[in-house]
């Protein structure tokens, strides 16, 4: 299969010279969470990307796009999704994407895997006693894997490098 | 105005349930509940099912307290504009959320001085019996600490750093005031 990195140079979106960043979440605590990254975002060309369109006006002038939510129960849902967030990945090129969680960031960084991006999942804060299973399940293909939880950290298991608060 | 909330995923009517039982026991303050797809409506309280981000955030800035689920959105926002904030967390075993992960990060924020925590119906009737005492935290930054922006962002820009395991011991939940420290210090 060709990956998007090798498709037609004229087909990529125009460089702006900035790097382009996908930055993706599901709703509630995910997308809060993810919004308090925007100062590490501050010198990229960003699209962010949630599961509720209310979410627009919270970064307007920065570029959003819609995905629907769905879980493990809901199989055509998560199909649904993961075709979405490879339309959008595809259109959108990021140089690098980061998420909070949780399935849309998951389909994200294994995707954008696949299509030589590179990947960030830092796991939610709410998941102090162990890690989520999107984010033990997404560990091959995060390059930057980290937990919010320094004792969630170690050989073999994710990065602890700060935390949201 | 007391906001009391349970998030936009799920509906959780013990808090809603316990808390407008309690308004409608007392001269309470008033209060607006968004209750999710609760089966219980309230009585004593107005509410609404859901409302947009941004009115989210303007009744959180407006509220005296803050009466919620161990939700992190919730928290976060909540810190952010330094609201008291009395927490109730979802059980796994009662259908709430999936697991119990809420009330291991209800002890943590209790612990860490963030939030006045109930971890049942009892404990939030008797922390809403003596309201004054909830307790208050300063602000939050409004962005991540300092170090998880520098990580981010060094790795977007190519600093990249191995992924795996670290030596870095430090706790999530600095001390109050510890945050806005590390503001300044950037």
């Amino acid at each position: 299969m060709a990956t998007i990195a090798s498709l037609d140079q004229r087909t990529r979106p125009a460089r702006t010279g900035r790097l382009r960043v996908l930055a993706i979440a599901s709703g509630g605590g995910h997308w809060v969470q993810l919004l308090r990254l925007r100062p590490a975002l501050a010198e990229c060309d960003v699209t962010y990307v949630s599961v509720d369109k209310c979410y627009r006006s919270e970064i307007s002038p920065a570029k959003f796009r819609v995905v629907n939510d769905a879980t493990r129960r809901n199989k055509i849902g998560l199909v649904l999704l993961a075709i979405r967030v490879a339309w959008i990945l595809a259109r959108v090129r990021p140089d690098t994407i980061v998420t909070t969680g949780a399935a849309p960031g998951y389909f994200a960084v294994r995707l954008g895997k696949l299509f030589g991006m590179k990947t960030i999942w830092i796991d939610s804060i709410a998941n102090v006693e162990r890690l989520s299973l999107s984010g033990k399940q997404v560990e091959p293909y995060a390059d930057l894997w980290l937990t919010q939880w320094s004792h969630l950290a170690g050989v073999g298991g994710p990065r602890y490098a700060g935390a949201m608060l | 105005m007391i906001f009391v909330t349970v998030g936009s995923q799920m509906p959780f009517d013990r808090l809603i349930r316990t808390v407008d039982d309690w308004a409608g026991r007392r001269q309470a303050p008033r209060l607006f509940a968004q209750i999710a797809g609760g089966d219980y409506v309230p009585r004593h309280m107005q509410w609404q099912r859901f409302i947009s981000p941004a009115e989210y955030r303007r009744r959180i800035f407006e509220s005296e307290l803050i009466i919620a689920h161990a939700g992190m959105g919730t928290v976060l926002t909540a810190l952010e504009f330094s609201r008291p904030l009395l927490v109730m967390p979802r059980r796994g075993g009662f259908g709430e959320t999936r697991n119990d992960h809420q009330v291991a990060t209800a002890a943590r924020l209790a612990e860490a001085g963030y939030a006045s925590v109930a971890m049942n119906e009892d404990e939030l009737i008797g922390q809403l019996a003596s309201l004054d005492q909830v307790a208050v935290s300063s602000a939050i930054a409004s962005h991540a600490s300092v170090e998880l922006l520098s990580a981010v962002r060094d790795f977007i820009s190519g600093d990249a750093q191995p992924s795996r395991d670290s030596g870095v011991q430090s706790h999530p939940f600095p001390a109050v005031g510890e945050e806005l420290a590390h503001a300044k210090a950037a």
